[in-house]
């Protein structure tokens, strides 16, 4: 089943024009960056925007760390949303239930298409950006990149964080997928199990700046997302970076439970 | 085949399927009627496993429902409530990724075979590779028909298989029945066209605001009232005659309570009556589907 979705997520267009979609905004500014040489102040601006000015191999990162906290997860919200109420609304979830695919494994073949969508999205983003960053901004080659910390990092240093920060960008989506899912499990409609999913989004990048919340913060969907900043420090701060990902991981056996306790017993009347 | 006992479904304060003794049995094509919002698809439905009984039982192909559908349903083909598919891809892929569905290994090659036999049952084998969105509402039954008999199961649960299809493609399916009949497939039947009914099933089944009102051999509900029907130029002459037997007189037509049309006949005509026309009157399913059956839940009386 799982080959079924991962087979159907290639061969919808609308995968792929969503992921060139999520391109285009880090390409928009890789073009805005090598036309005007004006980058945002040190400390401002997405994480590592001011730095790829004078080193294109870091553009990468800016460009996740563009997508990752609006784009990415609503392109995972419409995806995972899609999953069960788009079958249902089709009326083509009663034939893979008949066919048998049983309930649970429909699920989880659900949320590894869409961990692939993750997954095809950040490498297509990230490789976009590597192209453009070293095409546009260039690259200084002097063999070593300034970290976070402010000491120097080779560039095979470099790129195996670089590596570790897409993944922890893929797990930061894992959450978010759960979340979709189960509403998709839940309601008929995909756009309600979208939207559904982005106001839990918005609520969650809300209540992270009120300090009233403070005792929320720990748990909520998107206070690590961009910790894999702490990744090019010197040395890694793990902590931030480890919680993120014990939460997604709560979040995925939270949200997938509920999607399963609720979808296993469902009557299917689309 | 498909035995159910005591089925019954509640959603909410509604009963949609109220206490279903179903028998289909092998080797049958079962015709299983109602109005619309009698109960039948939510009874194909729970045979199915896509809704669960509130409570009851099922057993299909011997085996209890939805407990082992694992092992019942790949031997069930089903047409539920009108086809449906991936509107993007082709006829092809979309049967393709429906046998890859139900898992287990086959190569490119068996599955492809798989396709394309199914194709060809339902007269789509030489369909192009335009995606199912521009398929016509006759092409979109015909690959509905064509998942529902790919691998021949045992089992075919047909939820009005010839719906959107011309009269001759009605044919052409009733033809396919009959062949996936002889080589040993069960069909249940859920049909609107009493005629079509008549011309293919064996059994019928009529269900009526959630209750099965009848169950019973066609070859039962259509044998003989026990009327013969008597059509004389002397309508008045024969009414003296038969005193108490003629139950309707209809201009020079006249249905006479008599069990042996033979010997009627011999009466008649030993007392000088003309007799035009005279046969033992047969009920039509039409006629033992109205008289077990209230108006469908789609007409609503004014009060």
């Amino acid at each position: 089943m799982i080959a079924v979705e991962l087979s159907k997520l290639v061969r919808s267009r609308r995968t792929w024009v969503t992921i060139v979609l999520l391109d285009a905004l880090p390409t928009l500014v890789a073009f805005l960056l090598a036309l005007t040489d004006l980058g945002p102040r040190p400390g401002t601006g997405p994480a590592f925007l001011s730095a790829v000015l004078h080193d294109g191999t870091l553009f990468p990162l800016a460009a996740i760390a563009m997508v990752l906290p609006l784009f990415l997860p609503v392109a995972v919200a419409i995806t995972a949303g899609e999953a069960i109420a788009g079958e249902a609304q089709a009326g083509t979830l009663r034939y893979l239930l008949v066919r048998p695919v049983g309930r649970t494994r429909l699920l989880v073949a659900k949320l590894v298409s869409v961990m692939a969508f993750v997954l095809l999205a950040v490498v297509v983003v990230a490789a976009t950006a590597l192209v453009t960053g070293l095409l546009l901004l260039g690259h200084e080659n002097t063999g070593h990149t300034l970290s976070v910390s402010g000491t120097t990092l080779s560039t095979g240093d470099l790129a195996w964080r670089t590596s570790l920060a897409l993944v922890y960008a893929m797990l930061s989506m894992l959450g978010v997928a759960a979340i979709a899912l189960f509403l998709s499990a839940l309601v008929r409609s995909p756009l309600a199990a979208a939207m559904g999913t982005l106001a839990v989004l918005i609520a969650s990048t809300l209540l992270l700046t009120l300090d009233a919340a403070d005792a929320l913060r720990p748990y909520l969907l998107t206070r690590y997302w961009l910790s894999f900043v702490d990744l090019f420090r010197d040395p890694i701060l793990w902590r931030n970076v480890v919680h993120g990902a014990l939460q997604q991981a709560v979040y995925v056996v939270l949200f997938l439970g509920a999607a399963w306790a609720n979808f296993a017993t469902r009557d299917v009347t689309d | 085949m498909i035995r159910t006992a005591a089925l019954t479904k509640r959603f909410g304060a509604i009963v949609a399927v109220d206490d279903l003794d179903l028998d289909v049995r092998d080797g049958d094509i079962y015709g299983f009627l109602g109005a619309n919002g009698s109960g039948k698809t939510t009874t194909v439905r729970m045979l199915l496993g896509l809704v669960l009984p509130t409570s009851g039982e099922i057993h299909v192909l011997g085996r209890p429902m939805p407990h082992a559908a694992a092992e019942v349903l790949p031997q069930v083909g089903a047409l539920v409530e009108g086809p449906a598919a991936y509107a993007q891809l082709s006829g092809r892929t979309n049967l393709a990724l429906f046998d890859a569905a139900r898992g287990g290994r086959a190569g490119r090659r068996t599955r492809s075979r798989r396709v394309e036999e199914a194709l060809d049952r339902v007269g789509l084998g030489g369909v192009d590779e335009r995606p199912v969105r521009a398929y016509s509402l006759g092409m979109r039954q015909r690959l509905g028909l064509a998942a529902a008999v790919m691998r021949s199961p045992r089992l075919l649960v047909l939820d009005e298989p010839t719906n959107g299809l011309d009269p001759q493609g009605i044919s052409e399916i009733r033809t396919l029945l009959r062949e996936l009949h002889a080589a040993g497939t069960t069909v249940l039947l859920l049909s609107h066209q009493l005629v079509e009914v008549e011309q293919l099933c064996s059994r019928v089944g009529v269900l009526d605001r959630g209750r099965l009102v009848l169950q019973e051999d066609l070859t039962t509900i259509s044998g003989p009232t026990g009327r013969v029907l008597v059509r004389t130029p002397e309508p008045d002459r024969a009414r003296a005659l038969l005193d108490g037997q003629v139950e309707d007189v209809t201009g020079n037509r006249l249905l006479v309570r008599y069990a042996d049309p033979a010997a009627l006949n011999a009466l008649l005509v030993g007392a000088g009556l003309r007799v035009d026309e005279l046969a033992p009157e047969h009920r039509t399913l039409e006629e033992a589907v109205l008289a077990a059956t209230s108006a469908g839940s789609d007409r609503i009386e004014r009060r």
